[in-house]
């Protein structure tokens, strides 16, 4: 049974990855400025030179005759020259992709659990106007541009290390802090929750049986959410921290049209996305059972008591 | 006695220096290729710089033509052949010894047209071959099929490769030799400890151990990094940038002048471009040109936008380029009147605070830019309140580069553009594929199968006898006469010429910054960070 | 009502008054230059001082408003209705639609907008007016913004479907789209608004940063993202505090929606 879904899973994941790495292609070969290059403003070059460089873009024309080949050669673990970079795209990721990695792993894990800490912490207390301190805080990070923040990290760079990690934490803290607490303030208002609080079950019981725990798939959801966000926030700021990770390489990339670059990156974000959302999935269908269960035991403990 | 133990101090007080004799500064983005022929990027470039080996150097101080590799040349039958004698006893990086072979080597690479070298490009003025002789290993001859402009002064940009080393590009003559690179992170450059040069006491250079590039995108950051001593020079600051340094380290920013690089306007007159005829009418018309270049205030511009660190710039060579710059060509005024008489002239008329043509046309149309750059985008909205003035509504419209580039080379779906030249050339003959009409970077109306004007004609003309003459002062009368029709006719509208800007860090020693490209480090062979000299004999 | 709403509600009516009586309430155009007072530090003259073009900083604020504060919600919204349905549609039915439709998400988020924004400037005419051009933009940024919401609402609406109401409801009848419109989407209100909440500063961000990619307001249309991008130059920030002064009226405007918005959040007793 489970591994009937795992298979359905990956085959899912799978071919919507490929479908992914198409439709990015076309997206990049419909855009304006395909197939240009910068050195064709280059005035020492002969006009043989210039169609030279015209005749090599060119060969990427046609999207169906690329993907077909950037398939076969994925399939010999051959991701493809990058022309902006000058280098084999597989060099590029195995450089680039632990870097982002790390920073996206700190990042997401900083900003959600501050936020969910927060979220649960805000819930608990119970008092008006709880909520300030956070709220404002989350307003301000949403309001703030990325650059800034990133730009603040770098200055405050020799006293609290890698600034991208930072400014990824504090990009996601918001998302995670605002849907939680909404969340788990919708959930601490089902009937069962005011029942237990009458019948005297102590805070931090209601806490996390009653409130926490029904509320958990919904916040399982935002796993999937965070990681995308993450990624979309490390573009901006891998390129104003200059850290050379994957999201660095996203931004130079589109600038300079590289398409085998380009649909690489989006089949790993595709693969990335699908991976974890499929995860806050399988969570979300084994919690959901349980979860009513859960609702009922908790019932049914409020009842016994 | 007490002689010894001071020899033993200042020694390892030396060996102390060097240890930290390293420079350090940035490139904007991983150099694309060390083949030193296929250089085409602004970080490639660098590395190339102070690790090839040149025939003949252009000083980028005193604008002067010296010999490196190369005692002595020649250029005779016209600028078709040049004999050089080569000096004796150097040495390649991995010891194996430079002789004329290696020059003849590099010539056949260069001039290989399936490689496309920009360089070897730029020698080719004709189709044929081009023959390198060895009179003996330390004499070479290389003749041309055509005469090239400036022959000399090309071979600033050959590096000399090795025929024989099994080290392939890595064997350098340069000051310096590739010792590591990180991709993204730093290119780390060491001494060559075989490098021919000395200095007038005999001592071996350069003087610096290595250089540390490092590869950093950000110019906050390396702005920075520099305040924090992380850096010892910037090698291009833009003008905010400038001020705040100079407000906090008043003597390590630098302001060498006007560079010879141009920030330009120009409108579309290609015949088939997607635009109705009424605008293409205006476009063509040199009246209507002058007027716009009339009203744009360059003096606020240079003020404003550059904060005093540029010169308001009259044609295509910059003030900078003191034997080429005619000047008799003068800036335009500023002047909204003497723009209004033109636009009169060319049978424009103000309907209340519109400006129309003769048929009746309100004078609107757009001007794109490059997205991005903040000084493109603020010239652009002076330049709207500029033409503002004039009953003009001019459409700011910015383009990530690819999209520009396209519409300027390909499609040519666009009205008028700002953009900005980077001149690395003193000599015009670079120019010629600017201001030959047939050529694909006559931007304004590229490749035409017969000039379209009488003034093209005439430029075509002028530009074809400089290049084919060696006589300096007849090629610089052709090129003057150059001007003043682009000055008359104005296909180009020249702004400005920006200041080479850069910051030198105060341990930095015999740092000169030049305007000509690379501004900081041209001399870093005899750079020294900190510390005392180490003798090396 | 509450107070704090109540409080809310006239602090965004004066924001939004004070946009609309711009033109009164400047003292000069958002767009002329005075370039003798550049980067000027606030005065009577210049309340918010002048940027580095010498415009009225104040002047500017007050008609970037306009456009910030109407077409960012506006976005928001869009994105919030879509996010709320196909979200709220996949956790609804459930089973192969609810598989497709949330392929379809992940399959939306990892492609690369960015061309399709690049691609829509570049089919514009290059003589369109700024207003059309920033419309067209927030109008795209809506139809792009509601996959990453859309995820969480379908969780939402997976967990209310087996809830006992529903089921009764069902039970009782009432045909499927009915439960869907009537019973399910209001009670993802709480998601919604956040997502509200959270999308109208993206979106006015978003707006700046594209403009790093000419996709942002064309001059010398003024918008809040536009003038945000002076914060990337730190030590003028330090210098000159009055730069700040879009932060603060994003971070009060987006408050103010937040307590506005808070319908379903009161604190747990």
């Amino acid at each position: 049974m489970v591994a009937a879904l795992l298979l359905r899973q990956v085959r899912r994941i799978l071919l919507t990855v490929l479908l992914g790495g198409l439709l990015g292609a076309t997206l990049v070969r419909l855009g304006p400025g395909f197939g240009v290059d910068e050195r064709e403003l280059d005035t020492r070059l002969s006009a043989g030179s210039q169609q030279a460089i015209r005749s090599e873009r060119d060969r990427d024309n046609n999207i169906a005759v690329f993907y077909f080949r950037y398939l076969a050669g994925l399939a010999r673990g051959d991701f493809g020259f990058s022309r902006s970079l000058n280098r084999p795209v597989s060099e590029l990721l195995k450089e680039r992709l632990p870097l982002t990695m790390v920073s996206l792993g700190y990042g997401v894990l900083a900003g959600a659990s501050t936020g969910l800490a927060l979220a649960l912490l805000t819930v608990w207390w119970r008092a008006p106007g709880a909520d300030l301190v956070p709220a404002v805080f989350s307003g301000l990070c949403l309001a703030a541009p990325v650059a800034v923040i990133a730009l603040v990290f770098l200055w405050l760079g020799p006293w609290i290390g890698e600034a991208s990690r930072w400014a990824i934490a504090l990009v996601v803290f918001p998302h995670v802090y605002r849907y939680s607490k909404n969340q788990l303030v919708a959930t601490s208002q089902w009937p069962h929750v005011v029942a237990a609080q009458a019948k005297g079950l102590s805070g931090w019981r209601v806490l996390w049986a009653h409130i926490f725990t029904p509320a958990a798939p919904q916040l399982a959801a935002l796993a999937g959410i965070s990681v995308s966000l993450a990624f979309g926030a490390s573009i901006p700021i891998e390129v104003i921290c200059d850290t050379p990770g994957i999201g660095q390489l996203a931004w130079r990339a589109a600038l300079d049209r590289d398409l085998p670059l380009l649909v690489t990156i989006t089949v790993l974000v595709a693969l990335m996305t699908l991976v974890v959302n499929s995860l806050a999935d399988l969570a979300l269908a084994a919690w959901n059972s349980p979860a009513r269960s859960t609702a009922e035991a908790g019932t049914a403990e409020v009842a016994s008591a | 006695m007490l002689i010894r133990p001071a020899i033993v101090f200042l020694l390892s007080g030396a060996l102390a220096a060097s240890a930290a004799n390293e420079l350090r500064f940035c490139l904007r983005a991983d150099p694309k290729t060390f083949n030193p022929l296929l250089v085409e990027d602004e970080s490639s470039s660098a590395v190339r710089y102070l690790t090839g080996g040149v025939l003949i150097r252009l000083n980028r101080y005193t604008q002067e033509l010296e010999g490196e590799l190369a005692t002595k040349w020649k250029v005779s039958e016209n600028g078709r052949r040049i004999d050089f004698e080569l000096r004796r006893g150097v040495r390649f990086s991995d010891g194996s010894p430079f002789t004329c072979e290696d020059v003849a080597y590099t010539m056949r690479q260069l001039m290989d047209p399936a490689l496309h070298s920009p360089v070897g490009d730029a020698f080719r003025s004709a189709p044929g071959e081009v023959e390198t002789k060895c009179p003996g290993p330390s004499a070479a001859t290389v003749r041309f099929p055509a005469p090239v402009a400036a022959l000399a002064a090309q071979f600033d940009g050959v590096a000399v490769l090795s025929a024989h080393s099994p080290q392939k590009e890595s064997a350098v003559l340069g000051p310096f030799e590739l010792g590591e690179y990180k991709p993204g992170a730093y290119v780390l450059l060491r001494r060559n400890p075989n490098y021919w040069k000395r200095d007038a006491n005999g001592h071996a250079l350069p003087y610096l151990d290595s250089i540390r590039l490092e590869i950093q995108q950000n110019r906050e950051l390396e702005l920075l990094r520099f305040r924090r001593g992380e850096l010892d020079l910037i090698n291009k600051l833009d003008p905010d940038m400038y001020d705040r340094l100079s407000s906090e380290m008043p003597r390590a920013a630098v302001d060498a002048g006007p560079s010879l690089d141009w920030e330009t306007v120009f409108f579309n007159q290609v015949q088939t471009a997607p635009m109705p005829e009424y605008k293409r009418r205006w476009f063509r018309s040199s009246d209507f040109r002058r007027a716009i270049s009339e009203a744009i205030r360059r003096d606020d511009i240079v003020r404003i936008v550059y904060h005093g660190h540029a010169r308001a710039a009259a044609g295509p060579i910059s003030v900078a380029n003191r034997f080429w710059l005619n000047p008799a060509v003068k800036a335009a005024s500023g002047s909204d009147t003497a723009a209004m008489a033109l636009l009169q002239h060319a049978g424009f008329r103000r309907s209340g605070a519109t400006l129309v043509d003769s048929g009746g046309n309100k004078v609107e149309f757009s001007m794109i830019t490059n997205a991005g750059n903040k000084l493109h985008e603020r010239m652009l909205t002076l330049i709207q309140q500029d033409l503002a003035r004039l009953g003009i509504q001019l459409n700011v419209v910015v383009l990530d580069f690819p999209s520009l580039i396209e519409r300027i080379s390909r499609s040519f779906n666009y009205e008028s553009v700002l953009m900005a030249w980077t001149n690395i050339d003193l000599d015009p003959g670079a120019q010629m594929n600017i201001w030959v009409s047939s050529a694909a970077n006559h931007q304004w109306n590229p490749n035409e199968k017969a000039p379209e004007t009488a003034w093209e004609a005439e430029i075509d003309k002028l530009m074809q006898a400089q290049s084919a003459s060696q006589d300096l002062n007849k090629r610089k009368t052709y090129f003057d006469q150059v001007q003043q029709i682009v000055a008359d006719q104005a296909p180009v509208l020249f702004l400005v010429n920006p200041d080479a800007l850069s910051a030198i860090g105060p341990n930095v020693k015999n740092a000169a910054p030049a305007v000509l490209d690379p501004q900081t480090f041209w001399n870093a062979d005899r750079l020294q960070v900190g510390g005392t000299l180490v003798s090396r004999r | 009502m509450t107070g704090k709403q109540k409080f809310a509600i006239g602090v965004l009516a004066v924001v939004a008054l004070a946009s609309l009586g711009a033109a009164y309430l400047a003292p000069s155009s958002y767009s002329e230059q005075f370039r003798d007072a550049i980067s000027a530090p606030p005065s009577a003259r210049f309340w918010l001082g002048t940027d580095e073009l010498g415009r009225d900083r104040f002047a500017r604020l007050l008609y970037g408003t306009r456009v910030s504060l109407l077409l960012a919600p506006a976005a928001a919204l869009l994105s919030t209705l879509l996010a709320g349905l196909i979200g709220g549609a996949a956790g609804y039915l459930g089973g192969r639609w609810e598989r497709f439709l949330t392929t379809g998400v992940d399959l939306f988020l990892s492609l690369p907008w960015l061309f399709l924004l690049l691609a829509v400037r570049a089919l514009l005419p290059l003589n369109t007016s700024p207003v059309t051009s920033v419309a067209i933009t927030f109008l795209l940024l809506g139809c792009l913004g509601w996959a990453a919401p859309a995820r969480i609402i379908r969780a939402g609406a997976r967990t209310l479907v087996n809830s006992d109401y529903l089921v009764q409801a069902g039970a009782s009848g009432i045909s499927r789209w009915r439960l869907f419109w009537l019973h399910l989407l209001p009670n993802l209100r709480p998601i919604l608004l956040a997502q509200f909440w959270i999308s109208v500063p993206l979106f006015i961000l978003s707006e700046a940063n594209l403009g790093l990619l000419g996709l942002g307001v064309s001059e010398p249309l003024p918008s809040w993202g536009a003038m945000l991008r002076e914060l990337e130059n730190y030590s003028a920030v330090l210098q000159n505090p009055w730069i700040l002064a879009p932060v603060v009226l994003l971070v009060v405007v987006v408050g103010c929606l937040q307590l506005l918005l808070r319908t379903e959040e009161s604190a747990p007793c």
